[in-house]
């Protein structure tokens, strides 16, 4: 377990390794917070102005929606850690069918 | 460890949300849940994508009459935000402190009640414009879609109220901790559906 190894022994050691990795951890939870804000101003203001075509627009905001939830799931989500490679399996099974099952409905109407 | 261990500041484990049998179990089956919801909201994704603007007659409302971009701006920037308030209570449940994280569970459950009382405005001015769900199959996909996310919040909030109610004397340890890591981890996968309608159904639906 690798929580089991962050145990040194001596509790006072451990109290400030572990405080410093979750103020580091809460850092970076901030910047994805801002990262997050950013992409999601950045998709409504490609929208609010006019003058793109949707053939730019469209897949621009999708491809800002699909960066935002990467950071969701790794930084908020916590998939960055350790331990997280049977949730991984889950989601990218979970992704793979629901892709597919867009492709074909969305392809279905196009011929 | 066990569940029903004391604990103090000192002896509070690393990783908490997975330091006993169960809670490995609940943590695995939680994700595996998750990956299911992938995989309904993505047919509620294509459902609506193959019946957008699909309507009965030319006086039917479409997509790019009905949305209105403030209103979903606000409704994301609120969703958003809860989503880091409850990134501030897990790491105060990592440090073991108990009122923190009540409190910003608190601040999570009212934004998400915020959000969910734009949805509802939201909802009732479409109806008035003769958008339903019956009035065409644009109405349908629509509503099953935002509806089933919205519904989801009104789940998530019921689920917050009611863990924040049962353990407001209990205090943390191992038995709770990990009920409290599950739910930030649905309300966080609530914000990803969220990031996907305001692009797909909003933002896409005003491009036309």
């Amino acid at each position: 377990m690798a929580n089991q190894q962050l145990n040194s022994g001596n509790p006072r050691v451990d109290i400030e390794y572990r405080r410093r990795k979750s103020a580091e951890e809460m850092r970076y939870q901030l910047v994805s917070f801002a990262l997050m804000i950013f992409l999601t101003l950045i998709a409504f203001a490609a929208v609010a102005i006019e003058g793109f075509t949707s053939w730019f627009t469209v897949p621009f905001i999708i491809l800002l929606a699909v960066v935002q939830v990467i950071f969701q799931l790794y930084y908020f989500m916590h998939m960055s850690h350790k331990g997280h490679e049977a949730p991984s399996l889950f989601l990218y099974s979970g992704v793979l069918v629901g892709a597919i099952t867009i492709l074909a409905f969305s392809t279905i109407i196009w011929w | 460890m066990h569940a029903d261990e004391k604990f103090t500041y000192e002896t509070w484990p690393a990783a908490p949300e997975k330091s006993t049998l169960e809670s490995k179990n609940k943590f695995l089956g939680f994700w595996f849940f998750l990956g299911g919801e992938t995989v309904l909201f993505a047919s509620l994704f294509a459902t609506y994508l193959a019946l957008k603007d699909k309507v009965p007659s030319s006086s039917h409302p479409l997509a790019k009459d009905l949305f209105e971009l403030p209103l979903t701006f606000v409704a994301t920037m609120l969703l958003l935000t809860s989503s880091l308030t409850s990134v501030y209570a897990m790491y105060h449940m990592k440090n073991f402190a108990f009122k923190k994280m009540m409190v910003w569970l608190g601040l999570t459950a009212l934004l998400g009640l915020g959000f969910l009382g734009l949805e509802v405005y939201e909802f009732t001015h479409y109806v008035h414009e003769g958008h339903t769900f019956t009035s065409s199959a644009f109405g349908s996909a629509f509503y099953a879609l935002v509806g089933f996310h919205g519904g989801h919040v009104a789940f998530g909030l019921l689920w917050c109220f009611t863990l924040m109610f049962r353990n407001s004397k209990r205090g943390l340890d191992l038995y709770n901790a990990p009920k409290f890591y599950v739910f930030s981890l649905y309300w966080h996968f609530i914000d990803v559906v969220w990031v996907f309608i305001f692009t797909v159904v909003y933002l896409m639906g005003m491009v036309g």
